[in-house]
């Protein structure tokens, strides 16, 4: 299978380069729960070309775990800030909302306004944490439970259904035979790691994480960066909610992106980004992202009741949170390469 | 309720829109501040309908749970507009998805001595004491849509509402006569754990029980939502028995409207290929039947307003009525949804 001389060996290279980074657990995880499925699950990895594109379960968890991965890069950085944000679901369901009412008023006001009003709310939650140093779990919460209200209002509490050709396609085209919000995903990973990586802002982030004070004290200007890091997780946000209305061409502001803040944090810190702020894996946060989708898409596809389906998730995440866990780490370490009695006593002195 | 005077729309609560416009007898000082105390409880209820009833006509106070959807308000509106063609007085409280609200309501009810109460209960439980206070003034009630939990049954008189097992169970047969008995079935569940979704399970098997050529092979939670549904879906078609799949019973119309395009994306033709059944009669599943990628809907109905006041009356004449009525409702098939189409509400 032309599947598996691609698949494996690249999964193989990637465990590999990484044997020594923290992206190293996620990986085997999401390899482990790869290769249970290609034994255990018939048709998990079953490809064919259909009217020009790839279609097979493997496509469905890219694209369905798209919105998941969005969001994942926005909540990286708050959180390596030391915050978190629990209203993107919320800012999902307003921009998912908006953007249907603006799609008969032409393509770039309804995507401009959909994005438009996710920056606004990410400014609101900069504004409340920055500014006014509300707590991040208190001043996000305020949106959580107010911003579903707000896309009822631009809704009228009805489902509003859309055609136009080019909103659909942002949910459910396809580029090169992939799912467009594949290229959409890459494109933000790329741009956000340029943005970290290659500025000085990366390191700005995670100084603020790891102390706020002495960032401040050595000049760092905490405040701005932390407002930005909200307004582009309101960003992400608004991306993850404009796929989602598109996927399934219509903005049901009841159950557009409700818990995906959830799992957006969840995807974070099985990345192995720590929840207490300072350093982040922005790869890891994607690759938490797809091991979550992959997990749900493995439970439909073999069948588990949804009232059970919780269960062997929570297990997956336990056993992944648990290879991170440092005194786990170091305990399994040590069973491995038992030291001599002696040296050991020498090293607790 | 003669004599009182109910604030009018934009008029605020207080003391002196409170107070009867015409001097009235029976106002003993005592009920005058239980009459206050009462209104001061309805500070956050919300009344629409407020002008005196012509003598013959019954009081009524109906709560309903809140807008949640529009499902929901469709069936306020129903209530409403066959209270006005009937010149009932209706006292209509919102209960904005809080018990408490709710409970307070029934209370105010109670004070204002309408001659019956109906509501549709937030939750099932913790309705004891208060239904015990409008037994004990002699008030009728009546439960719309949704069922209470109580000790004593004699606390309603009865519940209107649908029977999602009967639901269930129509959409089955219509099945088992459009496929004559041969389907391998692929079953969108509802919410896990909520009464239409266990009740639309159990009806349907009950339907199909007896067909030896219906299999259900794929049973799977969509949550009532479109995009569970689609995401679902997409799993099921590409699953190994997933080409055999050639019935899709969906628990409500969302989650089919969201397979329909799963359906569509593996390239092939919902309500050809796929047989596709689902229930609740929304409009956009009509607009799918004209569209003819969905064969079948069976309704279920929130246009409850005129069977509800020929219950009241009928409580009110003193008939005795049977504790559990299903709600009227329709099946609608391909043929029929583009006549349907125009007159649907919601």
């Amino acid at each position: 299978m032309i599947v598996d001389l691609l698949l494996w060996p690249a999964l193989a290279a990637l465990l590999w380069v990484n044997r020594r980074r923290p992206l190293l657990w996620p990986l085997v995880a999401l390899a482990l729960l790869l290769l249970f499925n290609r034994l255990f699950t018939p048709g998990f990895f079953a490809l064919e070309i259909r009217d020009g594109r790839l279609y097979g379960t493997l496509v469905d968890v890219l694209n369905q775990g798209s919105k998941v991965m969005l969001l994942a890069l926005g909540m990286t950085l708050v959180i390596a800030t030391g915050g978190v944000d629990l209203s993107v679901g919320a800012t999902m369901a307003i921009a998912g909302a908006v953007m249907a009412r603006l799609a008969g008023v032409s393509i770039p006001v309804a995507l401009g306004g959909g994005l438009g009003v996710a920056l606004l709310a990410g400014a609101w939650n900069g504004l409340l944490v920055s500014a006014f140093r509300i707590q991040p779990i208190i001043a996000t919460l305020i949106l959580m439970v107010a911003g579903r209200g707000v896309a009822q209002l631009v809704t009228d509490g009805q489902i509003i259904n859309f055609e136009q050709p080019a909103l659909v396609y942002l949910g459910n085209g396809s580029l090169l035979g992939l799912p467009f919000t594949l290229a959409l995903v890459l494109g933000m990973f790329v741009l956000t790691a340029l943005l970290v990586r290659r500025t000085a802002l990366g390191l700005f982030i995670e100084a603020i994480g790891d102390n706020e004070t002495a960032a401040r004290f050595t000049g760092l200007p905490a405040r701005p960066v932390k407002f930005l890091v909200y307004v582009f997780a309101g960003l992400c946000a608004g991306l993850a909610g404009l796929v989602a209305a598109s996927n399934i061409k219509s903005a049901d502001a009841n159950h557009i992106g409700l818990y995906l803040e959830l799992d957006a944090i969840l995807a974070v810190v099985v990345g192995g980004t720590a929840l207490t702020g300072g350093r982040f894996q922005l790869a890891g946060s994607l690759v938490g992202a797809l091991l979550i989708q992959t997990l749900g898409t493995t439970l439909y596809a073999r069948n588990v009741g949804a009232d059970v389906a919780t269960v062997p998730k929570a297990i997956v995440i336990l056993a992944v949170c648990l290879l991170q866990s440092p005194v786990l780490r170091a305990k399994l370490a040590g069973l491995r390469r038992p030291a001599p009695a002696a040296l050991r006593k020498e090293g607790a002195a | 309720m003669p004599g009182l005077a109910l604030p009018r729309p934009g008029q605020t609560l207080n003391r002196s829109t409170l107070r009867t416009t015409r001097p009235l007898s029976p106002m003993t000082p005592k009920f005058t501040s239980r009459l206050l105390a009462a209104a001061g409880l309805f500070a956050g209820v919300f009344f629409t309908t407020a002008q005196v009833a012509a003598a013959d006509k019954p009081v009524v106070g109906f709560s309903q749970i809140g807008a949640e959807s529009a499902w929901r308000t469709a069936n306020t509106d129903s209530i409403k507009g066959e209270a006005a063609k009937r010149g009932i007085t209706l006292k209509f409280a919102d209960a904005q998805q809080k018990q408490e609200n709710q409970i307070k309501a029934l209370r105010s009810f109670i004070a204002q001595n309408v001659d019956v109460i109906a509501f549709s209960p937030v939750v099932e439980t913790g309705w004891e004491p208060v239904l015990r206070e409008i037994k004990k003034a002699g008030i009728p009630v009546i439960l719309t849509d949704r069922a209470v939990k109580v000790s004593d049954p004699s606390l309603f008189v009865t519940f209107v509402g649908s029977d999602f097992v009967e639901e269930g169970r129509r959409a089955g047969k219509w099945l088992v006569e459009k496929t004559k008995g041969q389907a391998v079935i692929a079953e969108l569940v509802g919410t896990p754990g909520s009464a239409p979704a266990i009740d639309r399970k159990k009806g349907f098997e009950e339907a199909i029980a007896g067909q030896a050529g219906m299999k259900i092979i794929k049973s799977q939670s969509g949550d009532f939502t479109r995009a569970k549904g689609k995401e679902v879906m997409e799993t099921f078609l590409k699953s190994p028995e997933g080409k055999s799949i050639n019935v899709l019973y969906a628990h409500n119309d969302d989650m089919a409207l969201g397979a329909i395009q799963a359906i569509e994306e593996a390239g092939l033709k919902p309500g050809t290929d796929i047989v596709i059944v689902s229930i609740d009669g929304v409009k956009g599943a009509f607009e799918a039947m004209v569209a003819g990628k969905l064969n079948c809907t069976v309704e279920c109905n929130p246009l409850i307003g005129a069977q509800l006041f020929d219950l009241v009356a009928d409580v009110v004449a003193g008939k005795t009525l049977p504790k559990r009525i299903a709600v009227e409702e329709g099946l609608y098939d391909q043929s029929q949804a583009a006549a349907a189409l125009p007159s649907r509400q919601y």
